[in-house]
């Protein structure tokens, strides 16, 4: 057998494989959604402007500010949302995923956002420092990600609202090479994901 | 035989054996009388070779440039393997060149006390070069190996001669047209859906010497943990193009992907491992609900059967090459540590690592060797270290020249491949079992969990 054209076929299946990934990339967004479906839309829509019949007072009376932190939360966009998010990350130390006091502290604010906001559904991601492997990270990143989710399911908030997703040691927050650094890369992140 | 199959694909090579048979295990019997199976060297020692620039039959400048580019990478592939003694590149200078296989200046070769020639010659032709070589016992003047090769590609004709005359004068198989899989963060792209700035990472292939590099993934995803099939036709890597981490499979010439691991309920997995036959394929799962567990199923994801349950993380698993047992990872004594089971899950898990804080990433040798490598915690960073399984003496081959994880081995168990932050960012190297030998083969972008095909 002549395998000569082989190379021209490698060029081809290169491309078929491009093709291949193309195809599957329909339902490609990383955004995690929930295997059960989401609560009723009839819900979602209905939670989504809560306080909207009693606003129109057009007095300008003293608007304390959270009220209107509240509407932006509220109406933010995901992408924004994310990137200024009400929920805080936790942080951990070396090799470990116990929850400390000050963690669980931050925890129980992030139960009380999402208390407030019943319909978003969060990923919780976990992350790694560079000084573990980037193999043991994967699954270590998996227990500070779970850590987070059964303690926040302990104060009430139902499990299918939080994923969990581990990054191991792949997209640290900070890629710099010292404590301070490592330490912003050991957390449990949130996400949300549907609101 | 697989890796002549392999080497016809891999880079559209024809062999044109002197004999028409594909891969004859002795020389063919031209002039038998000058026909001498093998060099030796004085007293034992490795014999001492010359490898003088191919002759260009055809004088263009291509010709002469394949001809530099085959003799180069000829002297690379044979000097990895440190099987033979050479005559140095200066030295070699001051002897007149052939022009072809009758005017082999033996008598100058003799005087430099080298015991074997090789002398290649390479002719332009339609759609490639031809190459023929031999190898000269240089007192008798005898031939020991002889072969002609026409390709396209000139460094895999090289590749190709170099396993053949290890294979013929050692009887070792060479790493030559093997492949090494790894992912990269080099095309910069970025994570879609996510607010930070996170970079994708795609899987990759290069030769074993870091030559042709080329990209296999476009999923614009995080893709990592790559593993080549054990027929080095398929990968399989760990990919969150789903969200969560699954386990695809590439097959890599045919342009066609398998998801070993998908739908609701599947958790997040990780860290496939190839079983020796290349029937099965050994991962770590969360679906349990628990801490990540090992499960195998079939390469196409159907037979799923659970091989841990317990409430520690089980991961990184590694096949021992009769497939009847896998070494893996867990965290039940507080820290990640290196245990071995059964392959069929049954009887207890044996405790390897007894002497690190932290070990990851077992990789258990191909014979003749029976070692686990592995990354073992040695300070701020990690080191490599290769434990004997027979007599578990450990020995470390890197010693805080940054950090260094995730070894892998070479088929013939003579070298591995690693992940170095050395030289600055995360690059792959390889080196021999001892450690000698280091050698670079990615400076582009973040370099990391290679794999060394069979």
């Amino acid at each position: 057998m002549n395998t000569y054209p082989m190379r021209s076929l490698s060029k081809f299946a290169l491309v078929l494989l491009l093709l291949a990934a193309v195809g599957c990339h329909k339902n490609k967004p990383p955004v995690v959604r929930p295997t059960p479906p989401p609560p009723p839309p009839t819900a979602s829509t209905s939670g989504e402007r809560p306080p909207a019949p009693p606003e129109p007072v057009r007095e300008p009376t003293v608007v304390p500010p959270e009220p209107v932190a509240e509407d932006k939360i509220a109406s933010a966009s995901l992408d924004d949302l994310n990137r200024n998010s009400p929920l805080k990350p936790v942080f951990f130390s070396l090799d470990s995923y116990d929850l400390t006091a000050e963690n669980q502290r931050t925890l129980d604010e992030d139960a009380a956002v999402l208390k407030k906001y019943p319909t978003w559904t969060v990923t919780i991601e976990g992350h790694c420092d560079e000084r573990g492997t980037a193999e043991y990270n994967l699954a270590l990143g998996e227990r500070r990600a779970v850590a987070a989710r059964a303690y926040l399911v302990s104060l009430g908030i139902p499990a299918d609202r939080l994923r969990t997703v581990s990054y191991g040691k792949e997209f640290p927050f900070d890629p710099g090479h010292d404590e301070a650094a490592w330490a912003k890369n050991r957390r449990a992140h949130f996400v949300v994901t549907a609101k | 035989m697989t890796k002549t199959i392999l080497g016809t694909f891999l880079g559209a090579l024809t062999l044109v054996a002197w004999t028409a048979a594909q891969q004859p295990p002795s020389p063919p019997p031209q002039q038998p009388s000058e026909i001498e199976t093998r060099i030796s060297g004085d007293g034992g020692l490795p014999p001492r070779l010359a490898v003088p620039d191919a002759v260009a039959i055809t004088k263009d400048g291509e010709s002469v440039a394949i001809a530099k580019t085959v003799a180069q990478v000829l002297r690379d592939d044979l000097e990895f393997e440190r099987e033979f003694a050479f005559i140095p590149r200066d030295v070699m200078a001051t002897v007149p060149a052939a022009t072809g296989f009758s005017d082999v200046p033996f008598d100058r070769w003799r005087e430099l006390n080298a015991d074997g020639v090789i002398v290649a010659t390479v002719e332009k032709q339609a759609g490639g070069v031809r190459v023929q070589v031999r190898l000269f016992n240089v007192r008798s003047r005898g031939v020991a190996f002889q072969k002609e090769y026409t390709s396209a590609n000139a460094r895999l004709i090289a590749h190709t001669i170099s396993d053949e005359i290890h294979k013929s004068q050692r009887a070792l198989d060479g790493v030559a047209r093997s492949k090494i899989t790894f992912s990269s963060d080099r095309d910069g792209e970025r994570m879609v859906g996510t607010v930070e700035k996170r970079e994708v990472k795609e899987i990759y292939i290069a030769d074993y010497d870091g030559e042709n590099q080329k990209r296999v993934t476009v999923g614009k995803t995080l893709n990592i943990t790559p593993r080549w099939s054990p027929d080095s036709r398929s990968i399989a890597y760990t990919s969150y193009r789903r969200g969560e981490p699954q386990i695809f499979v590439s097959h890599i010439y045919e342009g066609t992907l398998d998801e070993v691991t998908r739908g609701p309920g599947s958790g997040q997995n990780w860290l496939p491992a190839w079983s020796p036959d290349g029937q099965r394929i050994c991962f770590s799962s969360t679906r349990g609900g628990g801490p990540a567990q090992l499960y195998v199923a079939n390469r196409d994801g159907s037979g799923l059967r659970r091989l841990t349950n317990d409430r520690w993380v089980n991961t990184t698993p590694t096949w021992s090459p009769s497939g009847n047992q896998i070494a893996f990872v867990s965290d039940r004594t507080g820290n990640p540590q290196i245990y071995v089971i059964n392959a069929d899950g049954a009887g207890g898990a044996q405790r390897i690592s007894t002497s690190e804080s932290y070990a990851d990433k077992p990789s258990w040798s191909p014979p003749p060797f029976n070692e686990i490598a592995y990354t073992g915690r040695t300070g701020p960073g990690n080191d490599i270290k290769i434990i004997d399984m027979a007599t578990r003496v450990v020995r470390q081959i890197t010693f805080g020249e940054g950090t260094n994880e995730s070894p892998s081995w070479a088929a013939n168990g003579r070298h591995f491949a690693f992940m170095s932050t050395r030289s600055g960012k995360e690059q792959i190297f390889t080196v021999d079992r001892l450690g000698k030998g280091l050698k670079q083969i990615t400076k582009t972008g973040n370099n990391q969990q290679p794999d060394w095909s069979r």
